[in-house]
């Protein structure tokens, strides 16, 4: 009798639950090319409406959070029965909400499993969205009673945003390309764009004959590696084309049909963010794509990204913002001219022609991101030097032959970033991670020595070695006040040189300063909290390199 | 209420019988709760312990004087009455009862409560004073029976040989190693092991012990002997050069800490199964009420929750403990495996 329940099971698996067991296999397997396989496995079997959904999942594109994470939380526990307190010390200790929920929740019966296909719970979150509470409720904790504690997982990530689950979209691409008949460069053009999963069929999406024309979409960015050969390796200097490496937010700005449209390289519609861009639906041609970065300047002069980020994430943009940072586009490249993709034509090609664009009209909106003359390798290692007082973070080669790939690609391009600021400083504060660092106490907090006194300035989370974390873990757990909650203070005793890209003023500090991308750069055993910089330290460095 | 037992910072100390237990300095007299190395370590004079257990600390300590008891046995220490009670954490392991003056004082050491056949059921027992590990003491620890787990594992293997893979297992070699290998009795016959695996292992044989020989890993061993096939290993191979000969493989961890899906991606292992000698958090609560305690101590692991817990419910009066345990087998929580397991050629 048993057998025969389980057979019928595993023939009848419903979409949410092949899902699930996609992301449980995604998230464990430890080689690209299993992972590949569990995607064309899936690609292969599910159903379409599905499918359309899991590209779009894991191209950022996913339904507003239909319910909140206190809800949630609040009915979790109501359900099992336990302390406010006790799900917060949970959840420290996992590093993930959803995961959280579904660990606390992994005791409660299935009444009746489900059998619903995931596009069936995308488009009820999207549907209940503006639904009372109580209809909400019900539907969450009814789906709860039904699901195994992987499918709790998936659903509650569903709900609650961030899918991440380590496939790149290089993968996701990859797959598709090998279940159907397209190029991979083709997909990734197609699934990238302005598209919705409830109205677009798997066959509108990818097949060969989708007639649909969608005119905002843009074309997958290509990426360089940070060069890690000597740079006189790279050949005849004048086969090269420098640039400035600008610390902004890379873009792509489309006219084609009479409309403008500018995506961030994180495949966000920007439009209405910049305001200042309206004015070149009126002045690019027709059908034209740049590649460029987004960025605050004044007299064509950028700004520190930190005035950029004054702005972003704001609805409304105020008019002293307008004034304080207005907004410039500084090209550098041209991936379709006239409606024609230009892609695959060289690097000086391309640039004639956007130099020849540009040179058509002015606006202080956009402007050419100037080439770096120079004759030597040595030559431009000087330039390279003099890169922060231009507000940049050092300098792209390109060769002058190259034709725009797609994604992250080693040889054509190479990024020569100047060498960060450094300084040194000692750990007060520990947090515990999350994700693979859940549990560990990987997220520190850390000060300078104003006489005395310790003033903490920067939180950083990165650039240690797994080994290194670790270490660190069993000192905060060993040399701290026992403490609820995820912060503890720790014996100010390990010393860290901080690397960063720029510093500014901030008033969120105490100290004064933000700094812009910090991360630990070496732990320096060698040094006790004695040696550590000052906070005149770090104010001479705002003086020397903060521009703002 | 006396205090019978307390804590200093040299361990668990009963002042009335003159003795430490488990403690983590060197002392006159020891009594031992069971053979990991953060509960029994060196250079005590003398050890007081369960039959099974001595052979562990021979092992691993060498020659000292031990002393032995049986279960429930009573033996007097300065009129203090001690006696020895299935744990069910690893061989030998016991929790330590400890009457004195009619109060009645129980250290757990560390416990699991699901039989696994070969580390003695579990019992709890009443008394005044528990003193508890916490090890697992948050809600989401909620293991499935170990059948489950085990078939799990099962599955994983044949898995694995489909794509001509072999398995290899990682686990503590005291205590978890002779779980899974006693669980794979059955369904695999020959089972290869890492030196330190099959040093405990025969080690429990000689002891007596009706456990299954594992086949030690030599620099000699060919390596197509190895091919698809089942290996057990300690936490401290992983990653190393050792493995090579197994490829090509998949890796399993078999540890509680593998309920959280980012301990498992942190180790970069192929499978996590949370198989756990240690009690989950609903067997901690049914120990705690069954021993009808009305002070619980709470020791290594998650104490300040877990003590708060049981405060505010009501369940007893607690305080947290800290102490050094929890550096051995997987209360360690050993984030990424920093410590080194003991050596091959003890």
């Amino acid at each position: 009798m048993n057998d025969n329940v389980v057979i019928e099971k595993s023939n009848q698996i419903s979409g949410l639950q092949m899902f699930a067991e996609l992301v449980t296999e995604l998230s464990s397997s430890t080689k690209t090319n299993d992972k590949l396989q569990s995607l064309i496995d899936y690609f292969a079997t599910a159903p379409d409406a599905d499918k359309v959904w899991v590209i779009a999942l894991f191209s950022g594109r996913r339904p507003r959070r239909a319910v909140n994470l206190t809800l949630m939380r609040e009915w979790c526990i109501g359900l099992i029965q336990i302390p406010d307190w006790l799900f917060t010390e949970c959840h420290h200790t996992v590093g993930d909400f959803s995961e959280t929920l579904a660990l606390l929740l992994s005791e409660i019966k299935i009444q009746q499993h489900q059998d619903e296909d995931l596009s069936y719970y995308l488009e009820k979150f999207i549907s209940i969205e503006k639904e009372d509470e109580s209809i909400k409720k019900k539907f969450i904790v009814d789906s709860w009673q039904q699901m195994t504690p992987e499918e709790k997982f998936v659903f509650n990530k569903l709900i609650t945003g961030s899918f991440r689950i380590g496939v790149s979209q290089k993968t996701i691409v990859n797959a598709l390309a090998k279940v159907i008949d397209l190029s991979p460069s083709v997909i990734a053009h197609r699934i990238s764009g302005n598209w919705d999963p409830m109205t677009t069929s798997f066959n509108e999406l990818l097949s060969e004959t989708a007639s649909v024309t969608d005119f905002s979409k843009p074309y997958p960015f290509y990426l360089a590696y940070a060069i890690d050969d000597k740079v006189e390796n790279l050949g005849e200097p004048n086969l090269w084309q420098a640039e400035w490496k600008w610390d902004g937010i890379r873009g792509q700005m489309i006219k084609r049909n009479n409309e403008l449209f500018v995506w961030s390289r994180g495949e966000e519609l920007m439009t209405d963010k910049f305001p200042e861009y309206f004015i070149l639906k009126d002045l690019l041609p027709d059908g034209v794509v740049l590649d460029g970065e987004i960025i605050p300047a004044v007299d064509g002069k950028p700004l520190p990204f930190s005035v950029l980020q004054t702005r972003i994430g704001r609805k409304n943009i105020s008019k002293k913002q307008l004034q304080e940072a207005p907004i410039s586009f500084f090209a550098y490249d041209l991936l379709e001219y006239n409606y024609e993709d230009w892609r695959e034509k060289s690097l000086s090609e391309r640039r004639n022609k956007l130099e020849e664009i540009l040179f058509s009209f002015q606006n202080k909106s956009i402007q050419l991101s100037e080439k770096i003359n120079f004759d030597s390798w040595n030559e431009l290692a000087a330039t390279r030097k003099k890169s922060r007082d231009n507000n940049s973070e050092g300098i792209m080669l390109k060769r002058k032959d190259s034709v725009y790939k797609v994604g992250r690609k080693r040889g054509d391009w190479w990024k020569w970033k100047i060498d960060p600021l450094t300084i040194d400083c000692v750990m007060v504060y520990a947090a515990k991670g999350s994700g693979r660092r859940s549990n560990l106490y990987t997220d520190y907090t850390f000060a300078v020595k104003d006489g005395n006194e310790l003033i903490t300035f920067t939180k950083a989370y990165s650039g240690l070695t797994d080994k290194e974390f670790a270490e660190i873990d069993q000192f905060v757990k060993r040399n701290s006040l026992e403490k609820f909650g995820p912060v503890r203070t720790v014996k100010p005793e390990l010393v860290f040189e901080i690397a960063f890209e720029g510093i500014a003023t901030s008033n969120r500090h105490k100290s004064g300063v933000a700094l812009r991308f910090p991360r630990m750069n070496r732990w320096r055993k060698d040094k006790t909290v004695d040696e550590i910089n000052t906070l005149d330290d770090l104010k001479e460095m705002l003086r020397l390199y903060g521009k703002y | 209420m006396s205090n019978l037992v307390s804590f200093t910072d040299k361990g668990l100390y009963c002042e009335a019988g003159n003795f430490y237990i488990d403690p983590w300095q060197p002392v006159e007299r020891a009594v031992i709760t069971h053979g990991h190395s953060d509960h029994a370590r060196f250079g005590n004079k003398f050890y007081l312990c369960h039959q099974f257990t001595k052979p562990i600390l021979e092992l691993r300590l060498g020659p000292n004087n031990y002393q032995t008891a049986e279960w429930n046995e009573t033996i007097f220490m300065n009129g203090v009455k001690i006696s020895f009670h299935p744990a069910g954490h690893i061989i030998g392991s016991s929790q330590i009862t400890l009457e004195y003056q009619n109060e009645v004082w129980v250290i757990s050491g560390d416990y699991k409560t699901e039989d696994d056949g070969i580390s003695g059921k579990f019992e709890p027992i009443k008394c005044n004073v528990f003193i508890t590990e916490s090890t697992f003491g948050l809600p989401i620890y909620k293991w499935k029976p170990q059948q489950e787990i085990y078939n799990d594992i099962i599955n994983w293997i044949s898995k694995n040989k489909e794509n001509g893979k072999s398995s290899i297992l990682i686990a503590y070699s005291l205590g978890k190693s002779q779980r899974v290998l006693q669980a794979l009795k059955e369904t695999t016959e020959t089972i290869f092991a890492h030196g330190a695996i099959y040093n405990m292992q025969q080690n429990f044989i000689d002891a007596g012990w009706d456990l299954n020989p594992v086949v030690r890993i030599t620099p000699e061993t060919p390596k197509e002997l190895l091919k698809e096939t089942v290996v057990i290993a300690p936490p401290g191979a992983e990653g190393t050069s050792w493995m090579r000969k197994f490829y090509p493989y998949s890796i399993g961890v078999c540890s509680g800490w593998m309920q959280v899906r980012g301990n498992a991606r942190r180790r970069n292992v192929d499978a996590g199964f949370a198989l756990s000698d240690h009690a989950d958090w609903n067997s901690l609560l049914s120990t705690i009420h069954e021993t009808g305690a009305e002070k619980v101590f709470v020791t290594h692991g998650f104490q300040s929750a877990f003590s708060r817990y049981l405060n505010e419910k009501n369940i007893a009066i607690s305080d947290e403990v800290k102490t050094q345990f929890g550096d051995e087998d997987e209360e360690a929580n050993s984030p990424l495996e920093i410590k080194n397991e003991e050596p091959e050629n003890i």
